[in-house]
């Protein structure tokens, strides 16, 4: 058994709320008492129905409101497999919401609203995708009842979607007829889509290949912290702990310390305070090395025949999240795993519009949801490795030191 | 499949213990709120795996309502002592005195909303800048939009709609002077997963999760502990019945459930076969409003 994580990306009209509810309730994941609730909250009551939408509005604004404010996470599993739903909001205001809860997803679910096919959404949807790089994409082409389950119409949403994924560089993509309302291959496979060959949603949520998602080539750790009991007992003990971002590590590994550029080599790897050979992202470890080095949080260990980019100068996107512009110019704090710098934000180069992805000139201040391209500085050396190659080690937030908001979520080239 | 893979706990655990170890690193005075329940003793076991060999660095803080069960009283007393760890109780009994605060009345008079005022005080005593607790987005639907490091002003008021976008895993953690912050390394964990957790690493529990006989009385369809706190109407019988807890919380605000599973296959075999869920079937205390979490998540509560 395994985890998937991904996120359902869709408006409300899209049937959001109701594909979630309909994967939790058929597949067995609701229970009787939040069953009662949802029927007792159901407005329209017709004899035996009920809003599965509402299952996902957590907050008191949003169900009086009938919108969702935030990112929820849902939790439901099969014998097969645990899944991490991170539930978020669609409309273009919440730009932010989406690359928050797709952060931490390998899949993506896309609803398109078969009368509707390809719109605007769906393209901003996808860009998001492919900017982050979730490497699963399930089209789910939603509300297939009220096209009379037709197999053109799927046919041609396919060719319209084939296209936006092959400008994106779109990887693994799966197509879907659905009908959320209905429950048509959602956990039961459709009786009414006889000509639809693949597998339902479920089927392939609980298939999907997820072992390739962690890369196991490229060795990355960065100290969290140094643990020093300073006991009696274990008067020298000295590890670094932290995760191990990605690849693997073994004990006598000749390995370097960034970015103060000294080699050493792994004595004993402990892994809640047992010994071991050898791990792996993404365990929690401590690593122990042979000379005494002056090491603190933040600091990489890596191998050296394999090593990160080291810099000043970081050609980043600016995925901006706060209320307040962002003023060029200004200094912000970095964190990029336990590393926190300070940082100034040079040179923008251009805006990327999100609906397009066509880069514009910038002629006002970026703005909440905007995404830029720039260059920032930053007080001391930071080891990355592109957000491309490496996510983790690619991907940092700014902070405001005034306000301590996290501001953006950036994305290194 | 390689061999470099994580079965679903070994990854819920190296999860959570990157998060203890964050804790760790960015404040300065960080406590770990203990409720003697099963989520928090999987909340010490996990501190003890990220800070080992070293001690957990920072004290076991207990909200005492001073209507625990025995049980769980004697576990936290035993578990700090095992694990090494400072144990700080603060009682709401005393807060009730010293502020003048009204006891709650009624059959099942319950100091649940009383403990907020301790633990603000609590917080403010020993000037914690974090406190870890065991709550999980499973559990409730307000508790689904929490963050794992959720902000909390100097009242402790969680704001829901000014939370801070939590992306990849990036913990923001700065705070101005007065605030502090809940984190919650369990956000991820399901009530099974944690059950699944503690029979794989055989975490001892406070015997009331196993079946016993105990003296209850019916009220509402949930069988309540028979206990000094409780009042008693004409109508209730004192019932002896075999129970088991699903959840430890006020003996005035937990329910039992009827069981004969003495072992822990035999209760995670019937929590995997029951269709009732873990707050629905346990805790009187949510039941008064739908929002009744979000409204105290706000003022406050943990």
């Amino acid at each position: 058994m395994d985890i998937l994580r991904f996120i359902t990306a869709g408006s409300v009209d899209d049937g959001k709320s109701t594909l979630i509810g309909r994967l939790l309730y058929d597949s067995k994941n609701i229970l009787i008492d939040q069953l009662e609730a949802l029927e007792k909250s159901t407005k329209n009551k017709e004899a035996g129905s009920i809003d599965l939408a509402l299952l996902t509005d957590g907050l008191r604004a949003e169900r009086e409101q009938g919108i969702t404010i935030d990112v929820a996470y849902r939790y439901f599993s099969t014998p097969n497999r645990k899944f991490i739903i991170a539930d978020a909001p669609g409309h273009v205001q919440y730009t932010r919401n989406m690359i928050t809860g797709a952060s931490n997803a390998s899949l993506i679910i896309i609803l398109i609203d078969a009368r509707q096919g390809v719109v605007e959404q769906t393209r901003r949807h996808s860009i998001i995708a492919s900017l982050l790089k979730l490497p699963h994409v399930v089209v789910a082409i939603n509300k297939m009842d009220l096209v009379d389950y037709s197999q053109d119409v799927y046919n041609n949403i396919v060719i319209d979607y084939s296209n936006v994924a092959k400008q994106l560089g779109l990887p693994d993509i799966t197509y879907i007829p659905i009908s959320a309302l209905n429950g048509d291959n959602i956990v039961d496979s459709s009786t009414h889509m006889d000509w639809y060959e693949g597998k339902n949603l479920l089927d392939h949520l609980e298939t999907v290949t997820l072992d390739e998602d962690i890369n196991l080539t490229d060795p990355r750790f960065q100290v969290q912290l140094v643990i020093r009991p300073q006991t009696t007992s274990l008067h020298d003990y000295r590890g670094y702990a932290g995760k191990i971002i990605s690849g693997i590590y073994k004990k006598g590994d000749t390995v370097k310390v960034l970015p103060q550029d000294i080699e050493s080599t792994i004595t004993k790897i402990e892994i809640a305070g047992k010994e071991v050979e050898e791990a792996f992202a993404p365990q929690s470890v401590v690593l122990h090395l042979e000379h005494d080095i002056d090491i603190s949080r933040g600091d990489s260990i890596v191998k050296s025949d394999n090593l990160p980019k080291v810099s000043n100068e970081l050609e980043v996107l600016l995925c901006w999240m706060d209320e307040k512009p962002l003023v060029p110019g200004n200094k912000y704090l970095l964190q990029h795993n336990s590393r926190l710098v300070r940082v100034v934000v040079k040179q923008l180069e251009y805006k990327l519009d999100v609906n397009s992805l066509q880069k514009q000139e910038i002629d006002s201040p970026v703005k909440l949801n905007e995404v830029v391209k720039a260059t920032i500085k930053t007080a001391s050396p930071i080891v990355f490795d592109s957000y491309e190659k490496i996510s983790s080690t690619g991907s940092a937030i700014l902070i405001d030191e005034t306000s301590n908001s996290t501001v953006a979520a950036v994305l290194i080239k | 499949m390689s061999n470099y893979h994580l079965n679903y706990l070994e990854q819920l655990e190296a999860e959570s213990i990157h998060i203890f170890r964050e804790v760790a690193a960015q404040f300065e005075r960080p406590a770990l709120l203990f409720s003697g329940g099963k989520d928090s003793i999987t909340l010490v076991h996990l501190a003890r795996k990220a800070f080992a060999p070293g001690k957990i660095p920072f004290p076991l803080v207990h909200i005492d309502t001073g209507h625990n069960f025995p049980e769980a009283l004697a576990y936290r007393d035993w578990l700090a002592q095992e694990v090494n760890a400072t144990l700080t109780v603060r009682k709401v009994a005393d807060t009730i005195r010293q502020k003048n605060l009204t006891e709650p009345r009624g059959k099942f008079a319950s100091r649940n909303w009383l403990q907020t005022y301790t633990l603000l005080d609590t917080i403010e005593e020993f000037q914690f800048d974090a406190c870890i607790g065991g709550a999980r987005r499973d559990e409730e639907k307000a508790r689904a939009k929490e963050r794992i490091f959720s902000v909390r002003d100097e009242f402790g008021q969680w704001n829901p709609k000014l939370q801070r976008p939590e992306l990849w895993n990036l913990y923001n953690g700065r705070i101005q002077k007065g605030e502090n912050v809940r984190v919650f390394p369990i956000s991820n964990w399901t009530e099974l997963d944690i059950w699944n957790y503690i029979r794989k690493e055989n975490i001892p529990l406070p015997s009331i999760y196993f079946a016993h006989e105990r003296e209850v009385i019916e009220h509402e369809g949930q069988l309540v502990a028979y206990s000094e706190f409780v009042q008693l109407d004409e109508s209730d019988k004192i019932l002896k019945r075999k129970v088991r807890y699903r959840t430890v919380g006020d003996m005035t605000c937990t329910a039992a459930v009827e069981s004969n599973a003495s072992t822990l296959d035999e209760v995670i075999e019937e929590i995997i076969a029951t269709r009732i869920s873990e707050r629905g079937e346990t805790r009187i205390d949510d039941k008064v409003t739908e929002a009744a979490m979000e409204d105290r998540k706000k003022g406050g509560y943990f």
